[in-house]
């Protein structure tokens, strides 16, 4: 299979800005496209994240952004995955390079959140597990970040200070970075006054929910050499979109209730330790290899497990793994140097393509006071609802 | 107390005729469970049979974890004013090995949990209409009996 590269990478800045998504979009799409050093009419494929919560444009992504950058026959796909929608269309836009039904392709994700927590889409929807868990048990994207973080607790005597450290590292990554919406340093005590939404979580162990917008400029390898700009180009060297195997006895959201371990052999992996395992063999690197590592910290809490799934450390040394310094900026494996989802807060579509953005500015050396020195392999992670991993490694 | 009928919340997940229990599916086939029933085939990747049995599943488990709700859901969670926060369980099931969510029990103190605690499902109500009292599935540690 040729190699795709990554040639341009561009965001709006995440906030609560209020305005249409693709709007943000569209500023995306052409910073990175300025950034590529291309126009929309270079462009042969454009693969866009759908979004849920912003009428039926939402849920046609690719054509919205094709209208709005200017109808002119591109084809397009729209993508939704939950969180992991951008990185699904990241593989579209591959497949099409691969298949060598274009050149360059571009990628865009966007988002206006509301505010508070998420909640389903409007009705009454019985069978629908996404209303239901909010119907019936009162079980919010909180309850169960709450849930997954009390395991760390009982499991391996994690406690609410090592969450908050998590914070704490976060928001000093996400201090200069223009795109963050948060850029405040946060210190134990602030931590601590903040209230409990789900125990042991408090509500600045939660992330947000936020506008904003990214997008990357794929291209054929061949294509890219034809660029001047070789300095700048990454490589990306795998993209994993891997769902679960039967069976999932790991309770994900928005279920009720995990598969059943009777009468099967349980599968090699879990499922977020599958997501990673499948692009680490694809990129044909392992985790010691890594310069750095962007994972959904949905909540605090859930980096730790991240560190875990990723192979930073095996299962409930993360909190001594962070202490130590190493997943910092300065140390071996800084992770979420951009800040993470604690200083962005979460644009659904947009935030995997977001991770890949700034996989891209840390290989180049263009990260400014965040730059992992001399970065070479970089990953992202995230899962989405309904049994969705993405991971991508970019290269060097 | 109210007088109401009792009504689940939910058509097909639990009863509480003859003790609480939940209702769930399970593959003549290859003996996997599912919770909810949700499809009327095996979901097992190596069995794939046509129809599931309507079973009723085992009502103990051991907690995996526990949260407290301390904010209001938003919509359509029937959050009473003024707010209640609510304790969430995550049991597995002994005999189906499989973890099945459900609120914690009123007058339980979510903070005397500990995972692997021994747990027993019952049905309370979850909010009151009119006419019924809607009614859902819920955990608490196993009572012990004194002997």
């Amino acid at each position: 299979m040729s190699d795709v590269v990554i040639i341009g990478a561009g965001m709006h800045p995440w906030g609560k800005w209020g305005r249409n998504f693709v709007e943000y979009g569209v500023v995306a799409a052409r910073t990175a496209l300025a950034d590529a050093g291309l126009e929309w009419s270079d462009v042969g494929f454009l693969a866009a994240g759908n979004t849920m919560r912003n009428g039926y444009p939402g849920y046609v992504s690719g054509s919205t952004f094709a209208q709005a950058l200017g109808w002119r026959g591109v084809r397009v796909s729209s993508s939704f995955a939950a969180c992991a929608s951008g990185a699904v269309a990241i593989d579209q836009a591959r497949a099409q390079i691969q298949a060598g039904r274009c050149d360059v392709a571009l990628v865009v994700g966007a988002d206006t959140a509301p505010k508070g927590f998420f909640g389903p889409l409007p009705g009454v929807r019985p069978e629908d597990p996404d209303w239901l868990r909010f119907h019936i048990l009162g079980a919010t994207n909180p309850t169960y970040f709450g849930l997954y973080a009390r395991r760390r607790m009982e499991a391996y005597g994690a406690t609410a200070k090592d969450f908050a450290a998590v914070k704490v590292k976060n928001s000093r990554h996400g201090l200069t970075n223009p795109n963050a919406r948060y850029r405040k340093e946060f210190g134990y005590d602030e931590i601590e006054a903040s209230p409990v939404v789900a125990d042991p979580l408090r509500l600045v162990d939660i992330c947000a929910t936020s506008d904003g917008a990214a997008s990357l400029v794929l291209a054929s390898a061949e294509f890219a050499a034809t660029r001047a700009d070789h300095d700048r180009q990454v490589r990306l060297a795998a993209i994993s979109t891997v769902t679960p195997q039967y069976p999932n006895t790991y309770l994900d959201m928005p279920d009720i209730a995990t598969d059943s371990a009777v009468g099967v052999a349980l599968p090699e992996r879990t499922f977020r330790d599958s997501i990673a395992a499948a692009a680490y063999e694809e990129a044909g690197v392992g985790p010691g290899d890594l310069s750095l590592a962007e994972v959904y910290d949905l909540s605090t809490a859930l980096e730790l497990d991240w560190y875990e799934n990723i192979g930073l450390c095996g299962e409930g040394e993360a909190e001594a793994l962070l202490h130590s310094g190493a997943t910092s900026l300065g140390g071996r494996v800084p992770v979420n140097p951009s800040g993470g989802l604690a200083c962005f807060g979460e644009a659904i579509p947009a935030q995997a393509i977001a991770q890949v953005c700034e996989l891209t500015w840390q290989l180049r050396g263009e990260a400014g006071e965040r730059q992992v020195e001399g970065a070479r392999v970089a990953l992202s992670i995230n899962q989405g609802l309904f049994g969705h991993g993405s991971c991508v490694i970019a290269t060097k | 107390m109210s007088t109401k009928p009792h009504v689940p919340v939910v058509e097909g997940y639990f009863t509480e005729e003859g003790g609480a229990k939940l209702l769930g599916g399970r593959c003549a086939r290859c003996g996997a469970y599912f919770f909810p029933k949700q499809y009327s085939f095996c979901r097992n990747p190596a069995c794939g049979a046509p129809d599931l049995d309507d079973v009723e599943l085992s009502t103990r488990g051991t907690l995996w974890s526990f949260t407290d709700n301390r904010y209001a859901p938003p919509p359509p969670y029937p959050a009473t004013e003024p707010f209640e926060p609510y304790g969430v369980a995550a049991v597995e099931l002994d005999v189906e090995k499989m973890v099945v969510l459900g609120q914690v029990a009123r007058g339980v103190d979510v903070s005397s949990l500990h995972a692997g605690q021994a747990m027993e499902l019952v049905v309370e109500p979850l909010y009151e209409s009119d006419d019924v009292v809607h009614t859902v599935w819920k955990w608490r540690p196993v009572q012990e009996v004194a002997s």
